[in-house]
């Protein structure tokens, strides 16, 4: 009998479960992985300014919460790290085409670039792109079949080497080619990376966000690690946008207005600020100008015509990445 | 099949001299590889997680396992463990009753039904149920116009926690019934007992330490699913996060000490497990064995 008893209260509490909870002022925020932080401080500042207010996270691989919304995750907002997985979201009806003009700077508060973490001392000497391709010298970054970040780190050799070369095809290969020769294993994503460099000790630099090297000299010691910024690096935009299709129907949409708005405001650029993110806000900007060293930064758009046709280009199979990936 | 760990020790029950046949040295050897096998491949880790967890202290280590966030997984986790295991104990004696005391057709289906979530891989699992509730799904749209969320809600969760878990209560009580027969019952049958009656004061006590290995067994699974839970979740912090993706999380975001002291309970929970099956099988050994056919 006992059994039997359990086995109701078991069901009534998966039906108790079922019952979705009161539409009450809250909004859901998708969010890339490692934004716990920087959320958790944004979300306690813009509730302490909108009393009453929830506001949940969700934090996962952004390619995995693009998917999950599609599937019925009820997000009101994204706050991701990569366009693509923004305009995933776009073609399967859940956001507006234009969604970049809703938001200031191509709705991206904050931006970061692929930047260098080496060991104390700079023993390898490594300033720039040209040192990575050097021999001798071992790079650590994820496979970039597998790993945003990893495509960024790419993207900005790529770019870098255009430049360089004035945009000889050849040259531009070679030199690329030539600094992942250098990368003595491939990981799958941006976290193994940074094992491999930090616990394994294995490698001479890690490229990875700049937001992401300050997280980790703050983990491993800033006693161990330095943080090199090259000359020239591509902008990491972090989008964000309103999820139409769902803040439309859980009538969300003037709160997340608000709450993404909150991101460019004096207060929100300085709490992204102090996670190691860069912001346009001049004024805040100018109180980080020393954690922040100068760097010149292209553009997807300027330097490769857009993310689709990167994508078209580059990461598509037999496309340019996979002829160097093969040149191992 | 059900259990090897207790089986493997019957022929030393039986025949106390057939270890001794093999000479000294072979022995010696066997013994060291195994022993520095498992040293190296289960020790060593457990004493790691539990060095990190407290790689910066005691006061850091209940510090982070005090976060809301952390609390709130290891009440799901176990929310879900106490919703999936009892529904696994009465599925896993239905099934075991089926298949063992009667004869039917679409027995071994059944019985190939009961072993499937043991051969698909977790994310599989999980995955099924993406395709069977998600909102481009069969279901999806149905349960989003009465207002019903399961995927990425708790629901979603147990339900995932139900199907990798399933085979544990079930795959412990098949043999165990197949070996006792319907004897017993018949008897009980033919002196008056009613279906209840025989299962109550005959089934269930022939059965209660592999129903108890079995449910020690299914509640560690439960507790420690990964695969499965991680595809339904949607990873909504102090919601749908369960201990398992919690540490994974944490570790993702350079907390170190956080992911290990959630981990140290996962392994903590694990050390539990095993101890209590060590103390069931020492207090209970003749008996375990007994209904075991012996």
């Amino acid at each position: 009998m006992k059994r039997l008893l359990l086995a109701g209260v078991a069901l009534a509490g998966l039906v108790l479960a079922a019952v979705p909870a009161s539409a009450a002022e809250k909004l859901l925020n998708a969010s890339y992985d490692v934004g716990r932080e920087l959320f958790a401080q944004v979300n306690k500042a813009f509730i302490e300014k909108h009393p009453g207010i929830t506001i949940d996270q969700s934090h996962a691989g952004t390619s995995k919460l693009a998917r999950s919304i599609v599937e019925g995750l009820g997000a009101d907002v994204v706050t991701f790290n990569q366009v693509p997985d923004v305009d995933f979201l776009v073609k399967q009806g859940f956001v507006s085409a234009d969604w970049q003009k809703d938001f200031a700077n191509n709705a991206s508060p904050f931006y970061s670039l692929p930047s260098f973490l080496v060991r104390a001392g700079n023993p390898k000497n490594i300033k720039d792109w040209d040192d990575l391709a050097r021999e001798g010298v071992q790079v650590i970054f994820p496979n970039p079949k597998t790993s945003g970040n990893a495509r960024y780190t790419y993207l900005a050799a790529t770019a870098y080497a255009k430049e360089k070369f004035k945009g000889d095809e050849a040259q531009v290969k070679e030199f690329v080619s030539k600094i992942f020769a250098n990368v003595p294993v491939f990981d799958t994503g941006g976290r193994a990376a940074t094992t491999t460099f930090a616990e394994r000790g294995i490698g001479d630099v890690l490229i990875t966000f700049e937001s992401e090297t300050q997280g980790i000299a703050r983990e491993y010691g800033t006693d161990k690690y330095q943080q090199v910024v090259p000359s020239v690096s591509l902008l990491a935009e972090f989008p964000v946008a309103i999820v139409d299709k769902v803040a439309d129907e859980h009538g969300t949409r003037e709160l997340a207005k608000t709450y993404l708005d909150f991101l460019y405001t004096p207060e929100g650029q300085k709490i992204e600020g102090e996670n190691g993110l860069r912001v346009r806000d001049e004024k805040i900007a100018a109180e980080f100008k020393d954690k922040f060293p100068e760097v010149r930064l292209v553009t997807v758009e300027d330097a490769f015509g857009g993310w689709e046709k990167v994508q078209k280009d580059h990461f598509a199979e037999d496309a340019l990445l996979d002829e160097i990936y093969g040149n191992r | 099949m059900a259990d090897p760990e207790i089986k493997s020790y019957e022929p030393m029950h039986d025949n106390p001299s057939a270890a001794v046949t093999e000479s000294r040295s072979a022995r010696t050897v066997l013994m060291t590889v195994a022993f520095v096998f498992l040293g190296i491949f289960l020790l060593l880790p457990l004493i790691i997680v539990f060095k990190e967890a407290f790689a910066k202290g005691v006061g850091a280590y209940f510090a982070s396992l005090n976060d809301h966030d952390t609390l709130s997984a290891i009440h799901l986790t176990l929310l879900v463990a106490v919703i999936a295991v009892p529904l696994n104990v009465v599925f896993g004696i239905a099934a075991a009753w089926a298949i063992a005391k009667f004869e039917f057709k679409g027995k071994a289906f059944l019985t190939t039904l009961i072993d499937l979530p043991f051969s698909v891989s977790p994310v599989i699992s999980g995955l099924v149920y993406v395709l069977l509730f998600g909102a481009q799904a069969m279901l999806g749209p149905w349960l989003k116009s009465h207002g019903i969320e399961i995927l990425f809600a708790v629901p979603g969760i147990v339900l995932a926690t139900v199907f990798v878990t399933f085979p544990f209560v079930a795959r412990e009580l098949i043999p165990l019934m197949q070996e006792q027969g319907t004897g017993d019952e018949e008897a009980a049958l033919s002196l008056g007992a009613n279906g209840w009656q025989v299962f109550r004061y005959v089934t269930l006590p022939n059965i209660k330490w592999g129903l108890l290995y079995g449910v020690l067994l299914c509640n560690a699974r439960a507790m420690g699913e990964f695969g499965a839970v991680s595809v339904v979740s949607g990873h909504i912090r102090g919601m749908t996060n369960t201990m398992p993706l919690h540490v994974e999380i944490l570790y993702n975001e350079y907390n170190a000490v956080g992911a290990f002291a959630v981990a140290s309970l996962l392994a903590g929970l694990a050390l539990v497990t095993l101890i209590l099956k060590t103390v069931l099988e020492m207090r209970y050994g003749a008996e375990l064995a007994a209904t075991r056919g012996h």
